[in-house]
């Protein structure tokens, strides 16, 4: 813009005096800087305000579920920040069934970020038997339907338990993770959560961390 | 590379084209003063009633049981919700200083008689739509005096003979003042007015820029073609679309950068006062927000004194002044409609007041008092001397236009300068 | 210049206007930035307003941070409703209950500082005397009427209206001199003066709890934009040197 109006000015004062240009130059360019400056702290306010309000955050904090009523083989849901999280109490037989697949799935050992750390391992889990999945499909969000009792079976030869979505066909076992040959690339979230006691799960909030 | 894409484009759309007429190599009067800046101003303001409303609406809940929290919503729990709010709050008592300074500068330096008629009637059509729009707007945060606020501008409907009362309640969409009335407030606040406005604001420009700019001397800058030697045109690149009708005087500076830069000066002064009261003092002393309006709408009790925002105190003021419903209710719009008329009331062939009789000076001085003596009348409680005083301002009010159609008949004048003074 | 002048003159205007008239009110000179005053101000609060009113659109975790309280203490001794820091301040008492004992129920006072201004509440609760025709057995000079029973006795004392008797014009008259209290209360009249005040300090920032940010964003945004202003300006100059 600064181009066009020095272009429009042409009457020949200015180049009479050897500083102007220069002073007109360097006034043109701190003006823009400083209002660059203003223009970029008036958007704070308005990118700042699209963050999760403290209502937002307050209904999203840490949940606390009772697990003691679940029976071997039941998966209950319970909702932290707006999302379903399933519990699900796997049996011994489940649990050993587990590795029997590992050749048909995309990640059997978790190497993707898709667990805190402590679920790095074959049952993806703090204790074998509780299995906490943020039951959200990694394809593009629906939630996926629990289907046991060899209803599974239907979709992957041989597995009897395990996750199916409805929306684009995406598969996942018992421990979350995802089938060969389905939309979804990655195994399903383990939110961060720990035991208070035998009793209680607190999802959002893992040991150690604040 | 980058000039091919330019050119491309402008085959195709006429970008720089319209830049360069409208906004770049247009030819303004290089003594135009400060009075000039508050339509930039008010455009600005403009800008950031729509940007901070936009965002407004993305956490505010428009029914009647949430309203008010959700405006406590905002300004709490919201990040940056307070700023953006007494942004939106602020800029709406801003838009009303710089508009009426904006029609001041109109009236005194003549700038709606002929050719800018059309100019300044889509101005009062802009004024009225922003007066609609803030009344609205004033509904939405649901407190007391949101509520009595509009219960007592609709009920001015039901002066209307005959359809009054009925009218009042299809405004309404409920016996009372209601969620229904929230509602429909909301979509008109949000939408439709903003959409009228900008329309408008856009029609204003056009027009200027169709018939120029007027200064503080009145003297035209554009010349018949060919009655100008090239000494005295003006040097500086103006478009063709001008330049190919007329002869411009080397009066006149490019909008670019001149009359921008100038603008700016005063956009960053206008702002350190826009954000001294939107950081520190966003109440205003509780003119550009009521206390009482800090409680939640109260459909039982009405607040012990209620008025409207100060800028529509002066004409309530006429309005109470009058004593008898529906004449109050048509001097209050006679008010405004003379504004209007300015263009034909005023017979005079000179624009600016500094070339126009004393007496005009005088009256446009006195009009200006009485303006802001009406807005502290019909702005604090009622007492009895004050029902006097709003009578006698309301007569010199409308004594204003009935002067200035006697005296502008056979006006004595002083010469208007050939050329721009200062 | 001229311009700069005229915008204020015209914005001091309004301020003359916004002064107005009513009782006489002591000037509560609260201090936002005092956190102690804040916390015992909470404290008051929760202790002997929150069983009736409300403060519905603030949340406890909002306040415990805001006043420098640790959340833990803050939910130990400050929060006896609700089990989450981030829920509102809000009581048990239904609206309904609260219409049948009081003839209305008590407002909600999130806001009540915006609505009456930190001096009436200031005044208001200072001013509280016995008055045996009223229900509770008090009323309050800038309150007349008041539905309200004196929550603070215990830390005022018993208020009664003094007189005195005065020569006037001539003539040997009774009048008010103020209030006077029985020394029963747990605090002395300065220490009473001084908890009203923590608690008009608290109420006047949980009206705008944003304020004292907003002041410290605006001292930079204003530094800010007299920089601006100065490089605008001489940006304008220098376009405008060789036109005139």
């Amino acid at each position: 813009m600064s181009n066009v109006s020095l272009d429009a000015h042409d009457s020949s004062e200015t180049e009479n005096q050897p500083d102007s240009s220069n002073r007109r130059r360097f006034l043109t360019v701190a003006t823009s800087v400083v209002g660059g400056v203003g223009v970029v702290g008036v958007a704070v306010p308005f990118i700042g305000s699209w963050n999760p309000s403290v209502k937002a955050r307050a209904a999203g904090a840490d949940v606390e579920a009772d697990i003691s009523k679940i029976e071997p083989g039941q998966l209950i849901r319970v909702i932290w920040r707006s999302k379903p999280v399933w519990i699900a109490r796997r049996t011994p037989e489940l649990l050993a069934s587990l590795a029997a697949h590992d050749d048909k799935l995309k990640d059997p050992n978790s190497e993707q970020e898709q667990q805190p750390e402590f679920a790095k391992n074959p049952y993806r889990s703090l204790k074998e038997e509780y299995l906490v999945l943020v039951g959200i499909c990694t394809h593009l969000g629906c939630s996926p339907q629990h289907l046991k009792d060899g209803a599974f079976a239907e979709y992957v030869e041989g597995v009897q338990e395990g996750f199916f979505c409805p929306c684009h066909g995406s598969k996942f076992d018992m421990a979350g993770r995802v089938f060969q040959n389905v939309p979804a690339g990655l195994n399903l979230v383990v939110p961060p959560y720990m035991f208070i006691d035998d009793n209680t799960l607190l999802i959002g909030s893992e040991e150690g961390a604040a | 590379m980058w000039k091919n894409l330019m050119d491309w484009v402008e085959y195709r759309l006429p970008i720089m084209r319209v830049a360069n007429m409208h906004a770049i190599q247009y030819p303004a009067p290089r003594n135009m003063n400060f009075w000039y800046m508050f339509g930039f101003l008010a455009t600005i303001v403009l800008v950031n009633q729509i940007v901070t409303g936009v965002w407004l609406t993305m956490s505010f809940t428009p029914t009647a049981e949430e309203a008010f929290a959700s405006v406590e919503y905002i300004m709490r729990d919201v990040e940056y919700g307070y700023i953006l709010r007494y942004m939106h709050s602020t800029g709406a008592s801003a838009f009303f200083i710089v508009v009426y300074l904006h029609m001041f500068r109109g009236m005194i330096y003549g700038s709606y008689q002929k050719p800018r008629e059309l100019l300044w009637l889509f101005g009062m059509f802009i004024y009225l739509a922003l007066m609609a729009e803030a009344f609205m707007g004033y509904v939405l945060p649901w407190g007391q005096m949101s509520y009595w606020g509009a219960q007592v501008i609709v009920s001015l409907f039901s002066a209307i003979p005959v359809i009054g009362p009925d009218l009042v309640i299809w405004i309404q969409g409920d016996y009372v003042i209601s969620g229904a009335t929230l509602n429909r407030f909301f979509a008109l606040h949000v939408i439709a007015l903003p959409l009228v406005i900008v329309i408008l604001v856009f029609l204003h420009i056009v027009a200027l820029h169709e018939v120029g700019s007027n200064n503080p001397d009145g003297t035209d800058v554009k010349r018949k073609k060919g009655s100008l030697s090239e000494d005295e045109k003006t040097k500086f690149k103006i478009h063709e679309y001008y330049t190919s009708k007329y002869d411009i005087v080397d009066d006149i500076v490019p909008f670019f950068p001149h009359i921008v830069l100038k603008d700016l000066v005063g956009f960053s002064v206008f702002l350190i006062l826009f954000c001294y009261v939107m950081f520190f003092n966003p109440e205003m002393g509780g003119y550009f927000l009521e206390h009482p309006n800090f409680e939640i709408a109260n459909p039982l009790k009405t607040p012990e004194h209620i008025f409207p925002v100060w800028y529509f105190t002066p004409f309530y003021a006429i309005l109470k002044a009058v004593p008898h419903k529906l004449g109050g209710v048509i001097c209050m719009f006679a008010a405004i409609v003379m504004l209007a008329l300015l263009p034909w009331i005023d017979r005079g062939k000179v624009k600016s007041w500094r070339y126009r009789c004393g007496l005009h000076r005088w009256n446009l001085i006195v009009f200006a008092i009485v303006f802001i003596f009406l807005g502290y009348l019909g702005g604090t409680p009622q007492e009895n001397w004050k029902i006097v005083a709003s009578q006698v301002a309301t007569i010199m009010y409308f004594g204003f236009f009935a002067l200035l159609f006697i005296y502008s008949k056979n006006e004595r004048t002083k010469p208007v300068p050939e050329r721009i003074t200062e | 210049m001229k311009k700069i002048a005229f915008v204020l003159s015209l914005l001091m205007s309004f301020g003359v206007l916004a002064a107005g008239g009513g009782a006489h009110l002591d000037k509560a000179e609260y201090d936002l930035t005092d956190k102690a005053s804040l916390q015992n101000g909470a404290k008051l609060f929760m202790n002997y307003c929150l069983g009736c009113h409300q403060t519905q659109y603030q949340r406890y975790q909002r306040t415990f941070e805001d006043l420098g309280i640790p959340m833990d203490l803050g939910q130990e001794y400050l929060q006896f409703t609700g089990e989450k820091p981030g829920e509102h301040i809000k009581n048990a008492m239904p609206s309904e209950s609260g219409a049948k004992w009081f003839g209305a129920p008590p407002p909600d006072l999130t806001l009540v500082a915006r609505v009456r201004g930190a001096d009436w509440i200031y005044t208001y609760l200072r001013t509280f005397y016995v008055d045996e025709s009223r229900p509770f057995g008090v009323n309050n000079l800038v309150f007349p009427e008041v539905g309200m029973p004196h929550v603070l006795q215990e830390l005022q004392g018993v208020p009664r209206m003094a007189t005195e008797e005065a020569l006037v014009d001539g003539e040997m008259i009774e009048r008010h001199a103020g209030i006077k209290t029985d020394g029963s209360g747990e605090l002395s009249a300065p220490e009473y003066d001084a908890a009203v005040l923590d608690l008009v300090n608290y109420l006047v920032y949980i009206g705008e709890p944003s304020r004292l940010e907003s002041e410290s964003i605006g001292r930079w945004v204003i530094i800010f934009l007299l920089v601006l202003f100065v490089l605008i300006y001489l940006l304008k100059k220098e376009y405008w040197r060789d036109v005139h």
